[in-house]
């Protein structure tokens, strides 16, 4: 069947057939583009780019990488993060030392340098787009939740 | 009920009024010291569960404070991930605030009424179930049990699986029930069902740590198994002998680590597969005694077709179609000639790949002293041919005899937490039954219906509407109530310009969609039913190495929003059995005269077994306050009656919330790491070594499969390969990691990665906005020539995640007939300035 007949017979198919159209969408990931228009995505954002460090959710979240890291090599032959965060290179980078964690291996031991499973970083660590999110997040930090509720609150309702 | 919502903006003010009076020289109490010490105060409850994401399964530790989750990080005693998690993992305390939850029933009204035209408007739970029962009894009364169906998860729990097929296959009977894993992993089922009459791999994750050489055939663990990629990497940068070969229709982050990379023309892995058993045979590396004893051979049916609308020209030429899964036997020379087409040189005309790669590919199955273990996903599984590439990779660990123990490992991966655990082992498709069994098989009904104390005849041998036959049947008008549970299927699912979209809106029908967020398919449902997740509700997964875990609930759900047991549950209550069975069936059974569907189904001395009482003392447990008695343990217990003793034995229901999991077949009490092997596997008999006991002769068999082209594929008009999937920040729609800040901002919207000379080819450059289109709809996205995916000339790659960019709009509904799973990964597109 040729491309041009195929679409004729959908077009039939479509104006044989009706649907209950919708209004504008309600949801702020896609906006006010009702489900069955498309838009043009907004233009594409660098990576933020800075020093300074995002605060964390809780002790265990990893950082988020608060600069850009556009063209950095991590593959089985080199990895550009650790040119900065490796324990020997911090003096001369002034960069954040890779946790103590990552020299743990599968069963809790020290290694003598980073364990390979801790080698590609960006499967925990990831830099952060200059956008904001469409829809907020209520989560509430452990630090918040206690100096709101004061020392004196504390006991378990 | 309702969990104490705190809001965040209101805690921001409250903590800068404690800070102005600090700073007005107002003697704060205790709290000027900056660090709260006292351990009545600074206590948190730490309790495991599994991540909520993919089928990787990782244990999490959860803290929870006043009824919030406050932190998670991995479980250092999870055997899957020992402590680490990916980045999706470690953001999951904020999966469950996103500040748009839903947390009253919405229906859409006009003048007070139901109107499919009207708006949204809450109601409660009572008006809800009231008009969602009205509407189902109206399609029940209209065109019977066919007129009803529900499209559920592989994010379902256990028991909510469980619970819902009854509801369906007994209560309903109909079996137009069908998980989204049918889009994820079907073909991968019916490759084990094909190849050893038994699904789930034989192996485990405990192979990552014993094999030579790893070979990811159409998977990109590095973003979407991050932890399992930990461990490959773990054992490939420490042990320096192992190799790892990626084979992809691009090059992606899995490349990295890459000894043999492979980029293959779309389809062809098909070749590929079987130029490596070619080669094994023509260099004599066949292990003759594993094959002779353990095996057998089959050619399968070819011209299959391509899951089609049955009007489409490309059905009416496939000869095949009608007996797509058929295979006759055939001695291994017959399978030796076959396979004899596919030399190194035909194989490299069709894929493009280099004869030298494919000889150093080859050679890693080929070598009898190296452990391979095969990996592989959607690549395999979303393709018109996936079963057969399942069966053909079967084929060359089977002709080496490279399987079923430590580090010989043909293993599939899964995409969703409890594909294995709820889709596939309670059998929520259309198709299937718990453990293994068929709606189509006599004694299987038989042995369903003796368990469920239902009178012979209630199940229907016909199988349901599967995914993309559901779509197009509310399309048609032929399913008129429909239930949607855990997914997003409007998003999801293929073509959903002309077939999911105009299906949900078409007036003779009624959707249910119960949904945590507003998600595109909420938007385009009748009514909305906010739903509880995660840790708000008692659970258990099963992940991709048969390992079953579960959790307690932790937190309870914002506002009125329940989980989808208590919905399934609380919904029977409004059927009397008079309503859904015909009278001659009531008749075997007279004792259920009167009752409602909820009393059949959950009342019946066996799922309300276990009082309250048993519960675990510090957990809340909403279902069962609301039901009085212990649901999910009743519910386990029925349902584990149907594997135990045949192969899928679960341990008992307390077992497992004292541990981190357990691989079944759990037998006197120990878990099973590899199955049908001697020594390994509790089921194989005396003496065999090796017992494929799937099947009744213990034999896998191996296919005569060829390659056979695509459904659609580029040519003038549209002259591009579309290739969706997903990417490592974002987990399938985006509906809980794009409400997460920081996962939002690391991949913020979707972008149509391309070839740096492509782009040049249409004059076009990174970031302009590209219309990407084919022949059934369009959406607009952002060139990127850079970043993570190196694409070859001529194919585009768009993720899915973004619901502003509905990338399934343009996606083709083809299935492998076999399966019935989507191909989302072929497709012809035109691009073009937007």
């Amino acid at each position: 069947m040729t491309s041009k007949l195929r679409l004729t017979i959908a077009a039939a198919l479509m104006a044989a057939f009706s649907t209950v159209a919708l209004a504008q969408s309600f949801s702020a990931l896609r906006g006010s583009t009702p489900l069955n228009e498309e838009t043009t995505p907004p233009p594409l954002t660098p990576e933020m780019n800075t020093s300074v460090r995002e605060p964390r959710s809780y002790p265990e979240q990893p950082p988020v990488i608060p600069h850009s890291i556009e063209g950095y090599e991590v593959s089985r032959r080199a990895n550009k993060c650790l040119s900065c965060h490796a324990r020997t290179r911090i003096q001369e980078s002034q960069a954040p030392m890779i946790s103590v964690t990552h020299f743990f291996d599968r069963d809790g031991q020290t290694l003598a340098s980073v364990s390979p499973r801790r080698y590609f970083c960006t499967e925990c660590h990831v830099p952060q787009h200059n956008v904001r999110p469409p829809v907020e997040n209520d989560f509430v930090d452990i630090d918040t939740l206690l100096k709101v509720k004061g020392p004196d609150s504390g006991a378990r309702r | 009920m309702g969990r104490k919502r705190i809001d965040r903006r209101e805690f921001l003010k409250m903590e800068a009024a404690a800070m102005a009076a600090t700073v007005g020289g107002m003697p704060a109490p205790v709290a000027a010291q900056n660090l709260v010490t006292d351990r009545s105060v600074t206590a948190l409850k730490w309790s495991k569960a599994p991540c909520r994401f993919c089928g990787t399964g990782c244990g999490v530790m959860v803290a929870t404070k006043d009824g919030r989750v406050v932190a998670t990080h991995g479980d250092t005693k999870a055997e899957v991930n020992r402590g680490l998690n990916c980045v999706k993992g470690y953001f999951l305390s904020k999966i469950m605030y996103g500040e748009d939850r839903l947390t009253r029933p919405l229906l859409r009204k006009k003048n007070g009424k139901y109107d499919k035209s009207g708006e949204f408007s809450e109601v409660s739970w009572d008006e809800a179930f009231d008009v969602m029962a009205e509407q189902f009894k109206r399609a029940l009364a209209r065109r019977g049990p066919s007129g009803v169906g529900m499209f559920g998860s592989g994010q379902w729990t256990i028991w909510e699986g469980y619970a819902a097929n009854k509801l369906f296959k007994a209560g309903f009977r109909s079996n137009n029930i069908d998980p989204n894993a049918r889009h994820c992993m079907a073909s991968a089922v019916m490759g084990f069902m094909r190849t050893f009459g038994m699904d789930e791999p034989m192996g485990c994750y405990d192979d990552f740590e014993a094999a030579d050489a790893f070979v990811l055939w159409g998977s990109n663990m590095a973003e979407m198994h991050p932890i399992l990629w930990t461990r490959l990497t773990d054992r490939r940068l420490s042990a320096p002998h192992v190799r790892v070969a990626v084979l992809s229709t691009f090059e992606h982050r899995s490349f990295d680590l890459a000894d043999i990379s492979i980029v293959f023309t779309p389809q062809s892995d098909l070749a590929l597969l079987n130029a490596i058993a070619n080669h094994i045979i023509t260099t004599n590396r066949v292990n003759k005694d594993f094959v002779n004893k353990h095996t057998l051979f089959k050619r399968g049916q070819t011209n299959i077709g391509y899951g089609l609308r049955p009007e489409h020209e490309l059905e009416k030429r496939a000869t095949g179609r009608a007996k797509a899964g058929d295979a006759t036997d055939i001695t291994f020379e017959d399978y030796a000639k076959f396979v004899s087409e596919y030399t190194f040189e035909n194989a490299s005309r069709i894929s493009g790949v280099p004869v030298n790669q494919i000889r150093e590919l080859a050679e890693l199955y080929a070598d009898p002293k190296t452990k391979v273990m095969s990996l592989w996903t959607m690549g395999f599984n979303q393709h018109t041919r996936g079963v057969w590439c399942n069966n053909l990779i079967y084929n060359i660990h089977l002709l080496t005899g490279k399987i079923a123990e430590p580090g010989n490992s043909p293993f599939s991966l899964t995409g969703q937490p409890s594909a294995c655990g709820t889709a596939r082992e309670v059998g929520t498709f259309s198709h299937r039954l718990p453990a293994d069994m068929l709606v189509a098989n006599k004694s299987h009904r038989d042995k369903a219906e003796h368990i469920w104390k239902l009178p012979e005849g209630t199940i229907s041998p016909q199988p349901g509407y599967h995914a993309v036959l559901q779509n197009r049947m509310l399309r048609d008008g032929k399913l008129n109530a429909y239930w949607v549970q855990v997914n997003n299927n409007i998003q999801a699912g293929a073509n959903t310009n002309e077939e999911g979209y105009p299906g949900y809106r078409n007036p003779e029908n009624f959707i249910v969609v119960s949904e945590a967020y507003p998600t595109v398919t909420a938007q385009a449902a009748d009514l909305v039913l906010p739903t509880a997740m995660w840790v708000e509700k008692e659970g258990s997964y099963g992940n991709a190495e048969r390992r079953t875990h579960f959790w307690h609930q932790l937190v309870n759900a914002p506002g009125e929003a329940r989980s989808d047991l208590w919905q399934v549950m609380e919904f029977s209550k409004r059927f009397k059995i008079e309503e859904v069975w015909p009278a001659d069936l009531i008749a075997k059974k007279p004792e259920y005269k009167g009752k409602t569907l909820f009393d059949v189904l959950y009342r019946n001395g066996q799922v309300d077994k276990f009082p309250v009482s048993e519960m675990a003392p510090d957990f809340d447990n909403q279902e069962s306050k609301a039901f009085g008695f212990y649901v999910q343990k009743g519910l386990f217990e029925e349902y584990a009656e149907f594997g135990r003793g045949h192969g899928h034995d679960l341990a008992p229901f307390d077992t497992y919330h004292e541990v981190r999991g357990l691989r079944w077949p759990v037998v006197n009490g120990k878990e099973t790491l590899w199955r049908y092997r001697e020594g390994l596997d509790p089921y194989v008999r005396a003496g065999k070594g090796v017992d494929f006991y799937g099947f009744p002769d213990g034999k896998a068999r191996i296919f005569a499969l060829p390659y056979e082209a695509a459904a659609e594929s580029p040519d003038a008009t549209y002259p591009y390969w579309l290739v969706t999937g997903r990417v490592l920040e974002h987990w399938h729609s985006g509906s809980m990691t794009r409400r997460v800040p920081e996962l939002y901002r690391a991949f913020p919207e979707a972008v149509c990665f391309i070839h740096p000379d492509d782009a040049a080819k249409l004059g076009m450059r990174r970031g302009d906005a590209v219309k990407v289109e084919s022949r059934r709809g369009h959406i607009i996205s952002r060139l990127e020539t850079r970043g993570r995916d190196r694409m070859p000339r001529g194919v585009v790659f768009v993720p899915w995640f973004d619901e502003s960019q509905l990338i399934n709009k343009v996606t083709l509904d083809a299935t492998d007939p076999i399966s019935l799973q989507t191909d989302f990964k072929k497709c012809a597109v035109r691009l073009g300035r937007a």
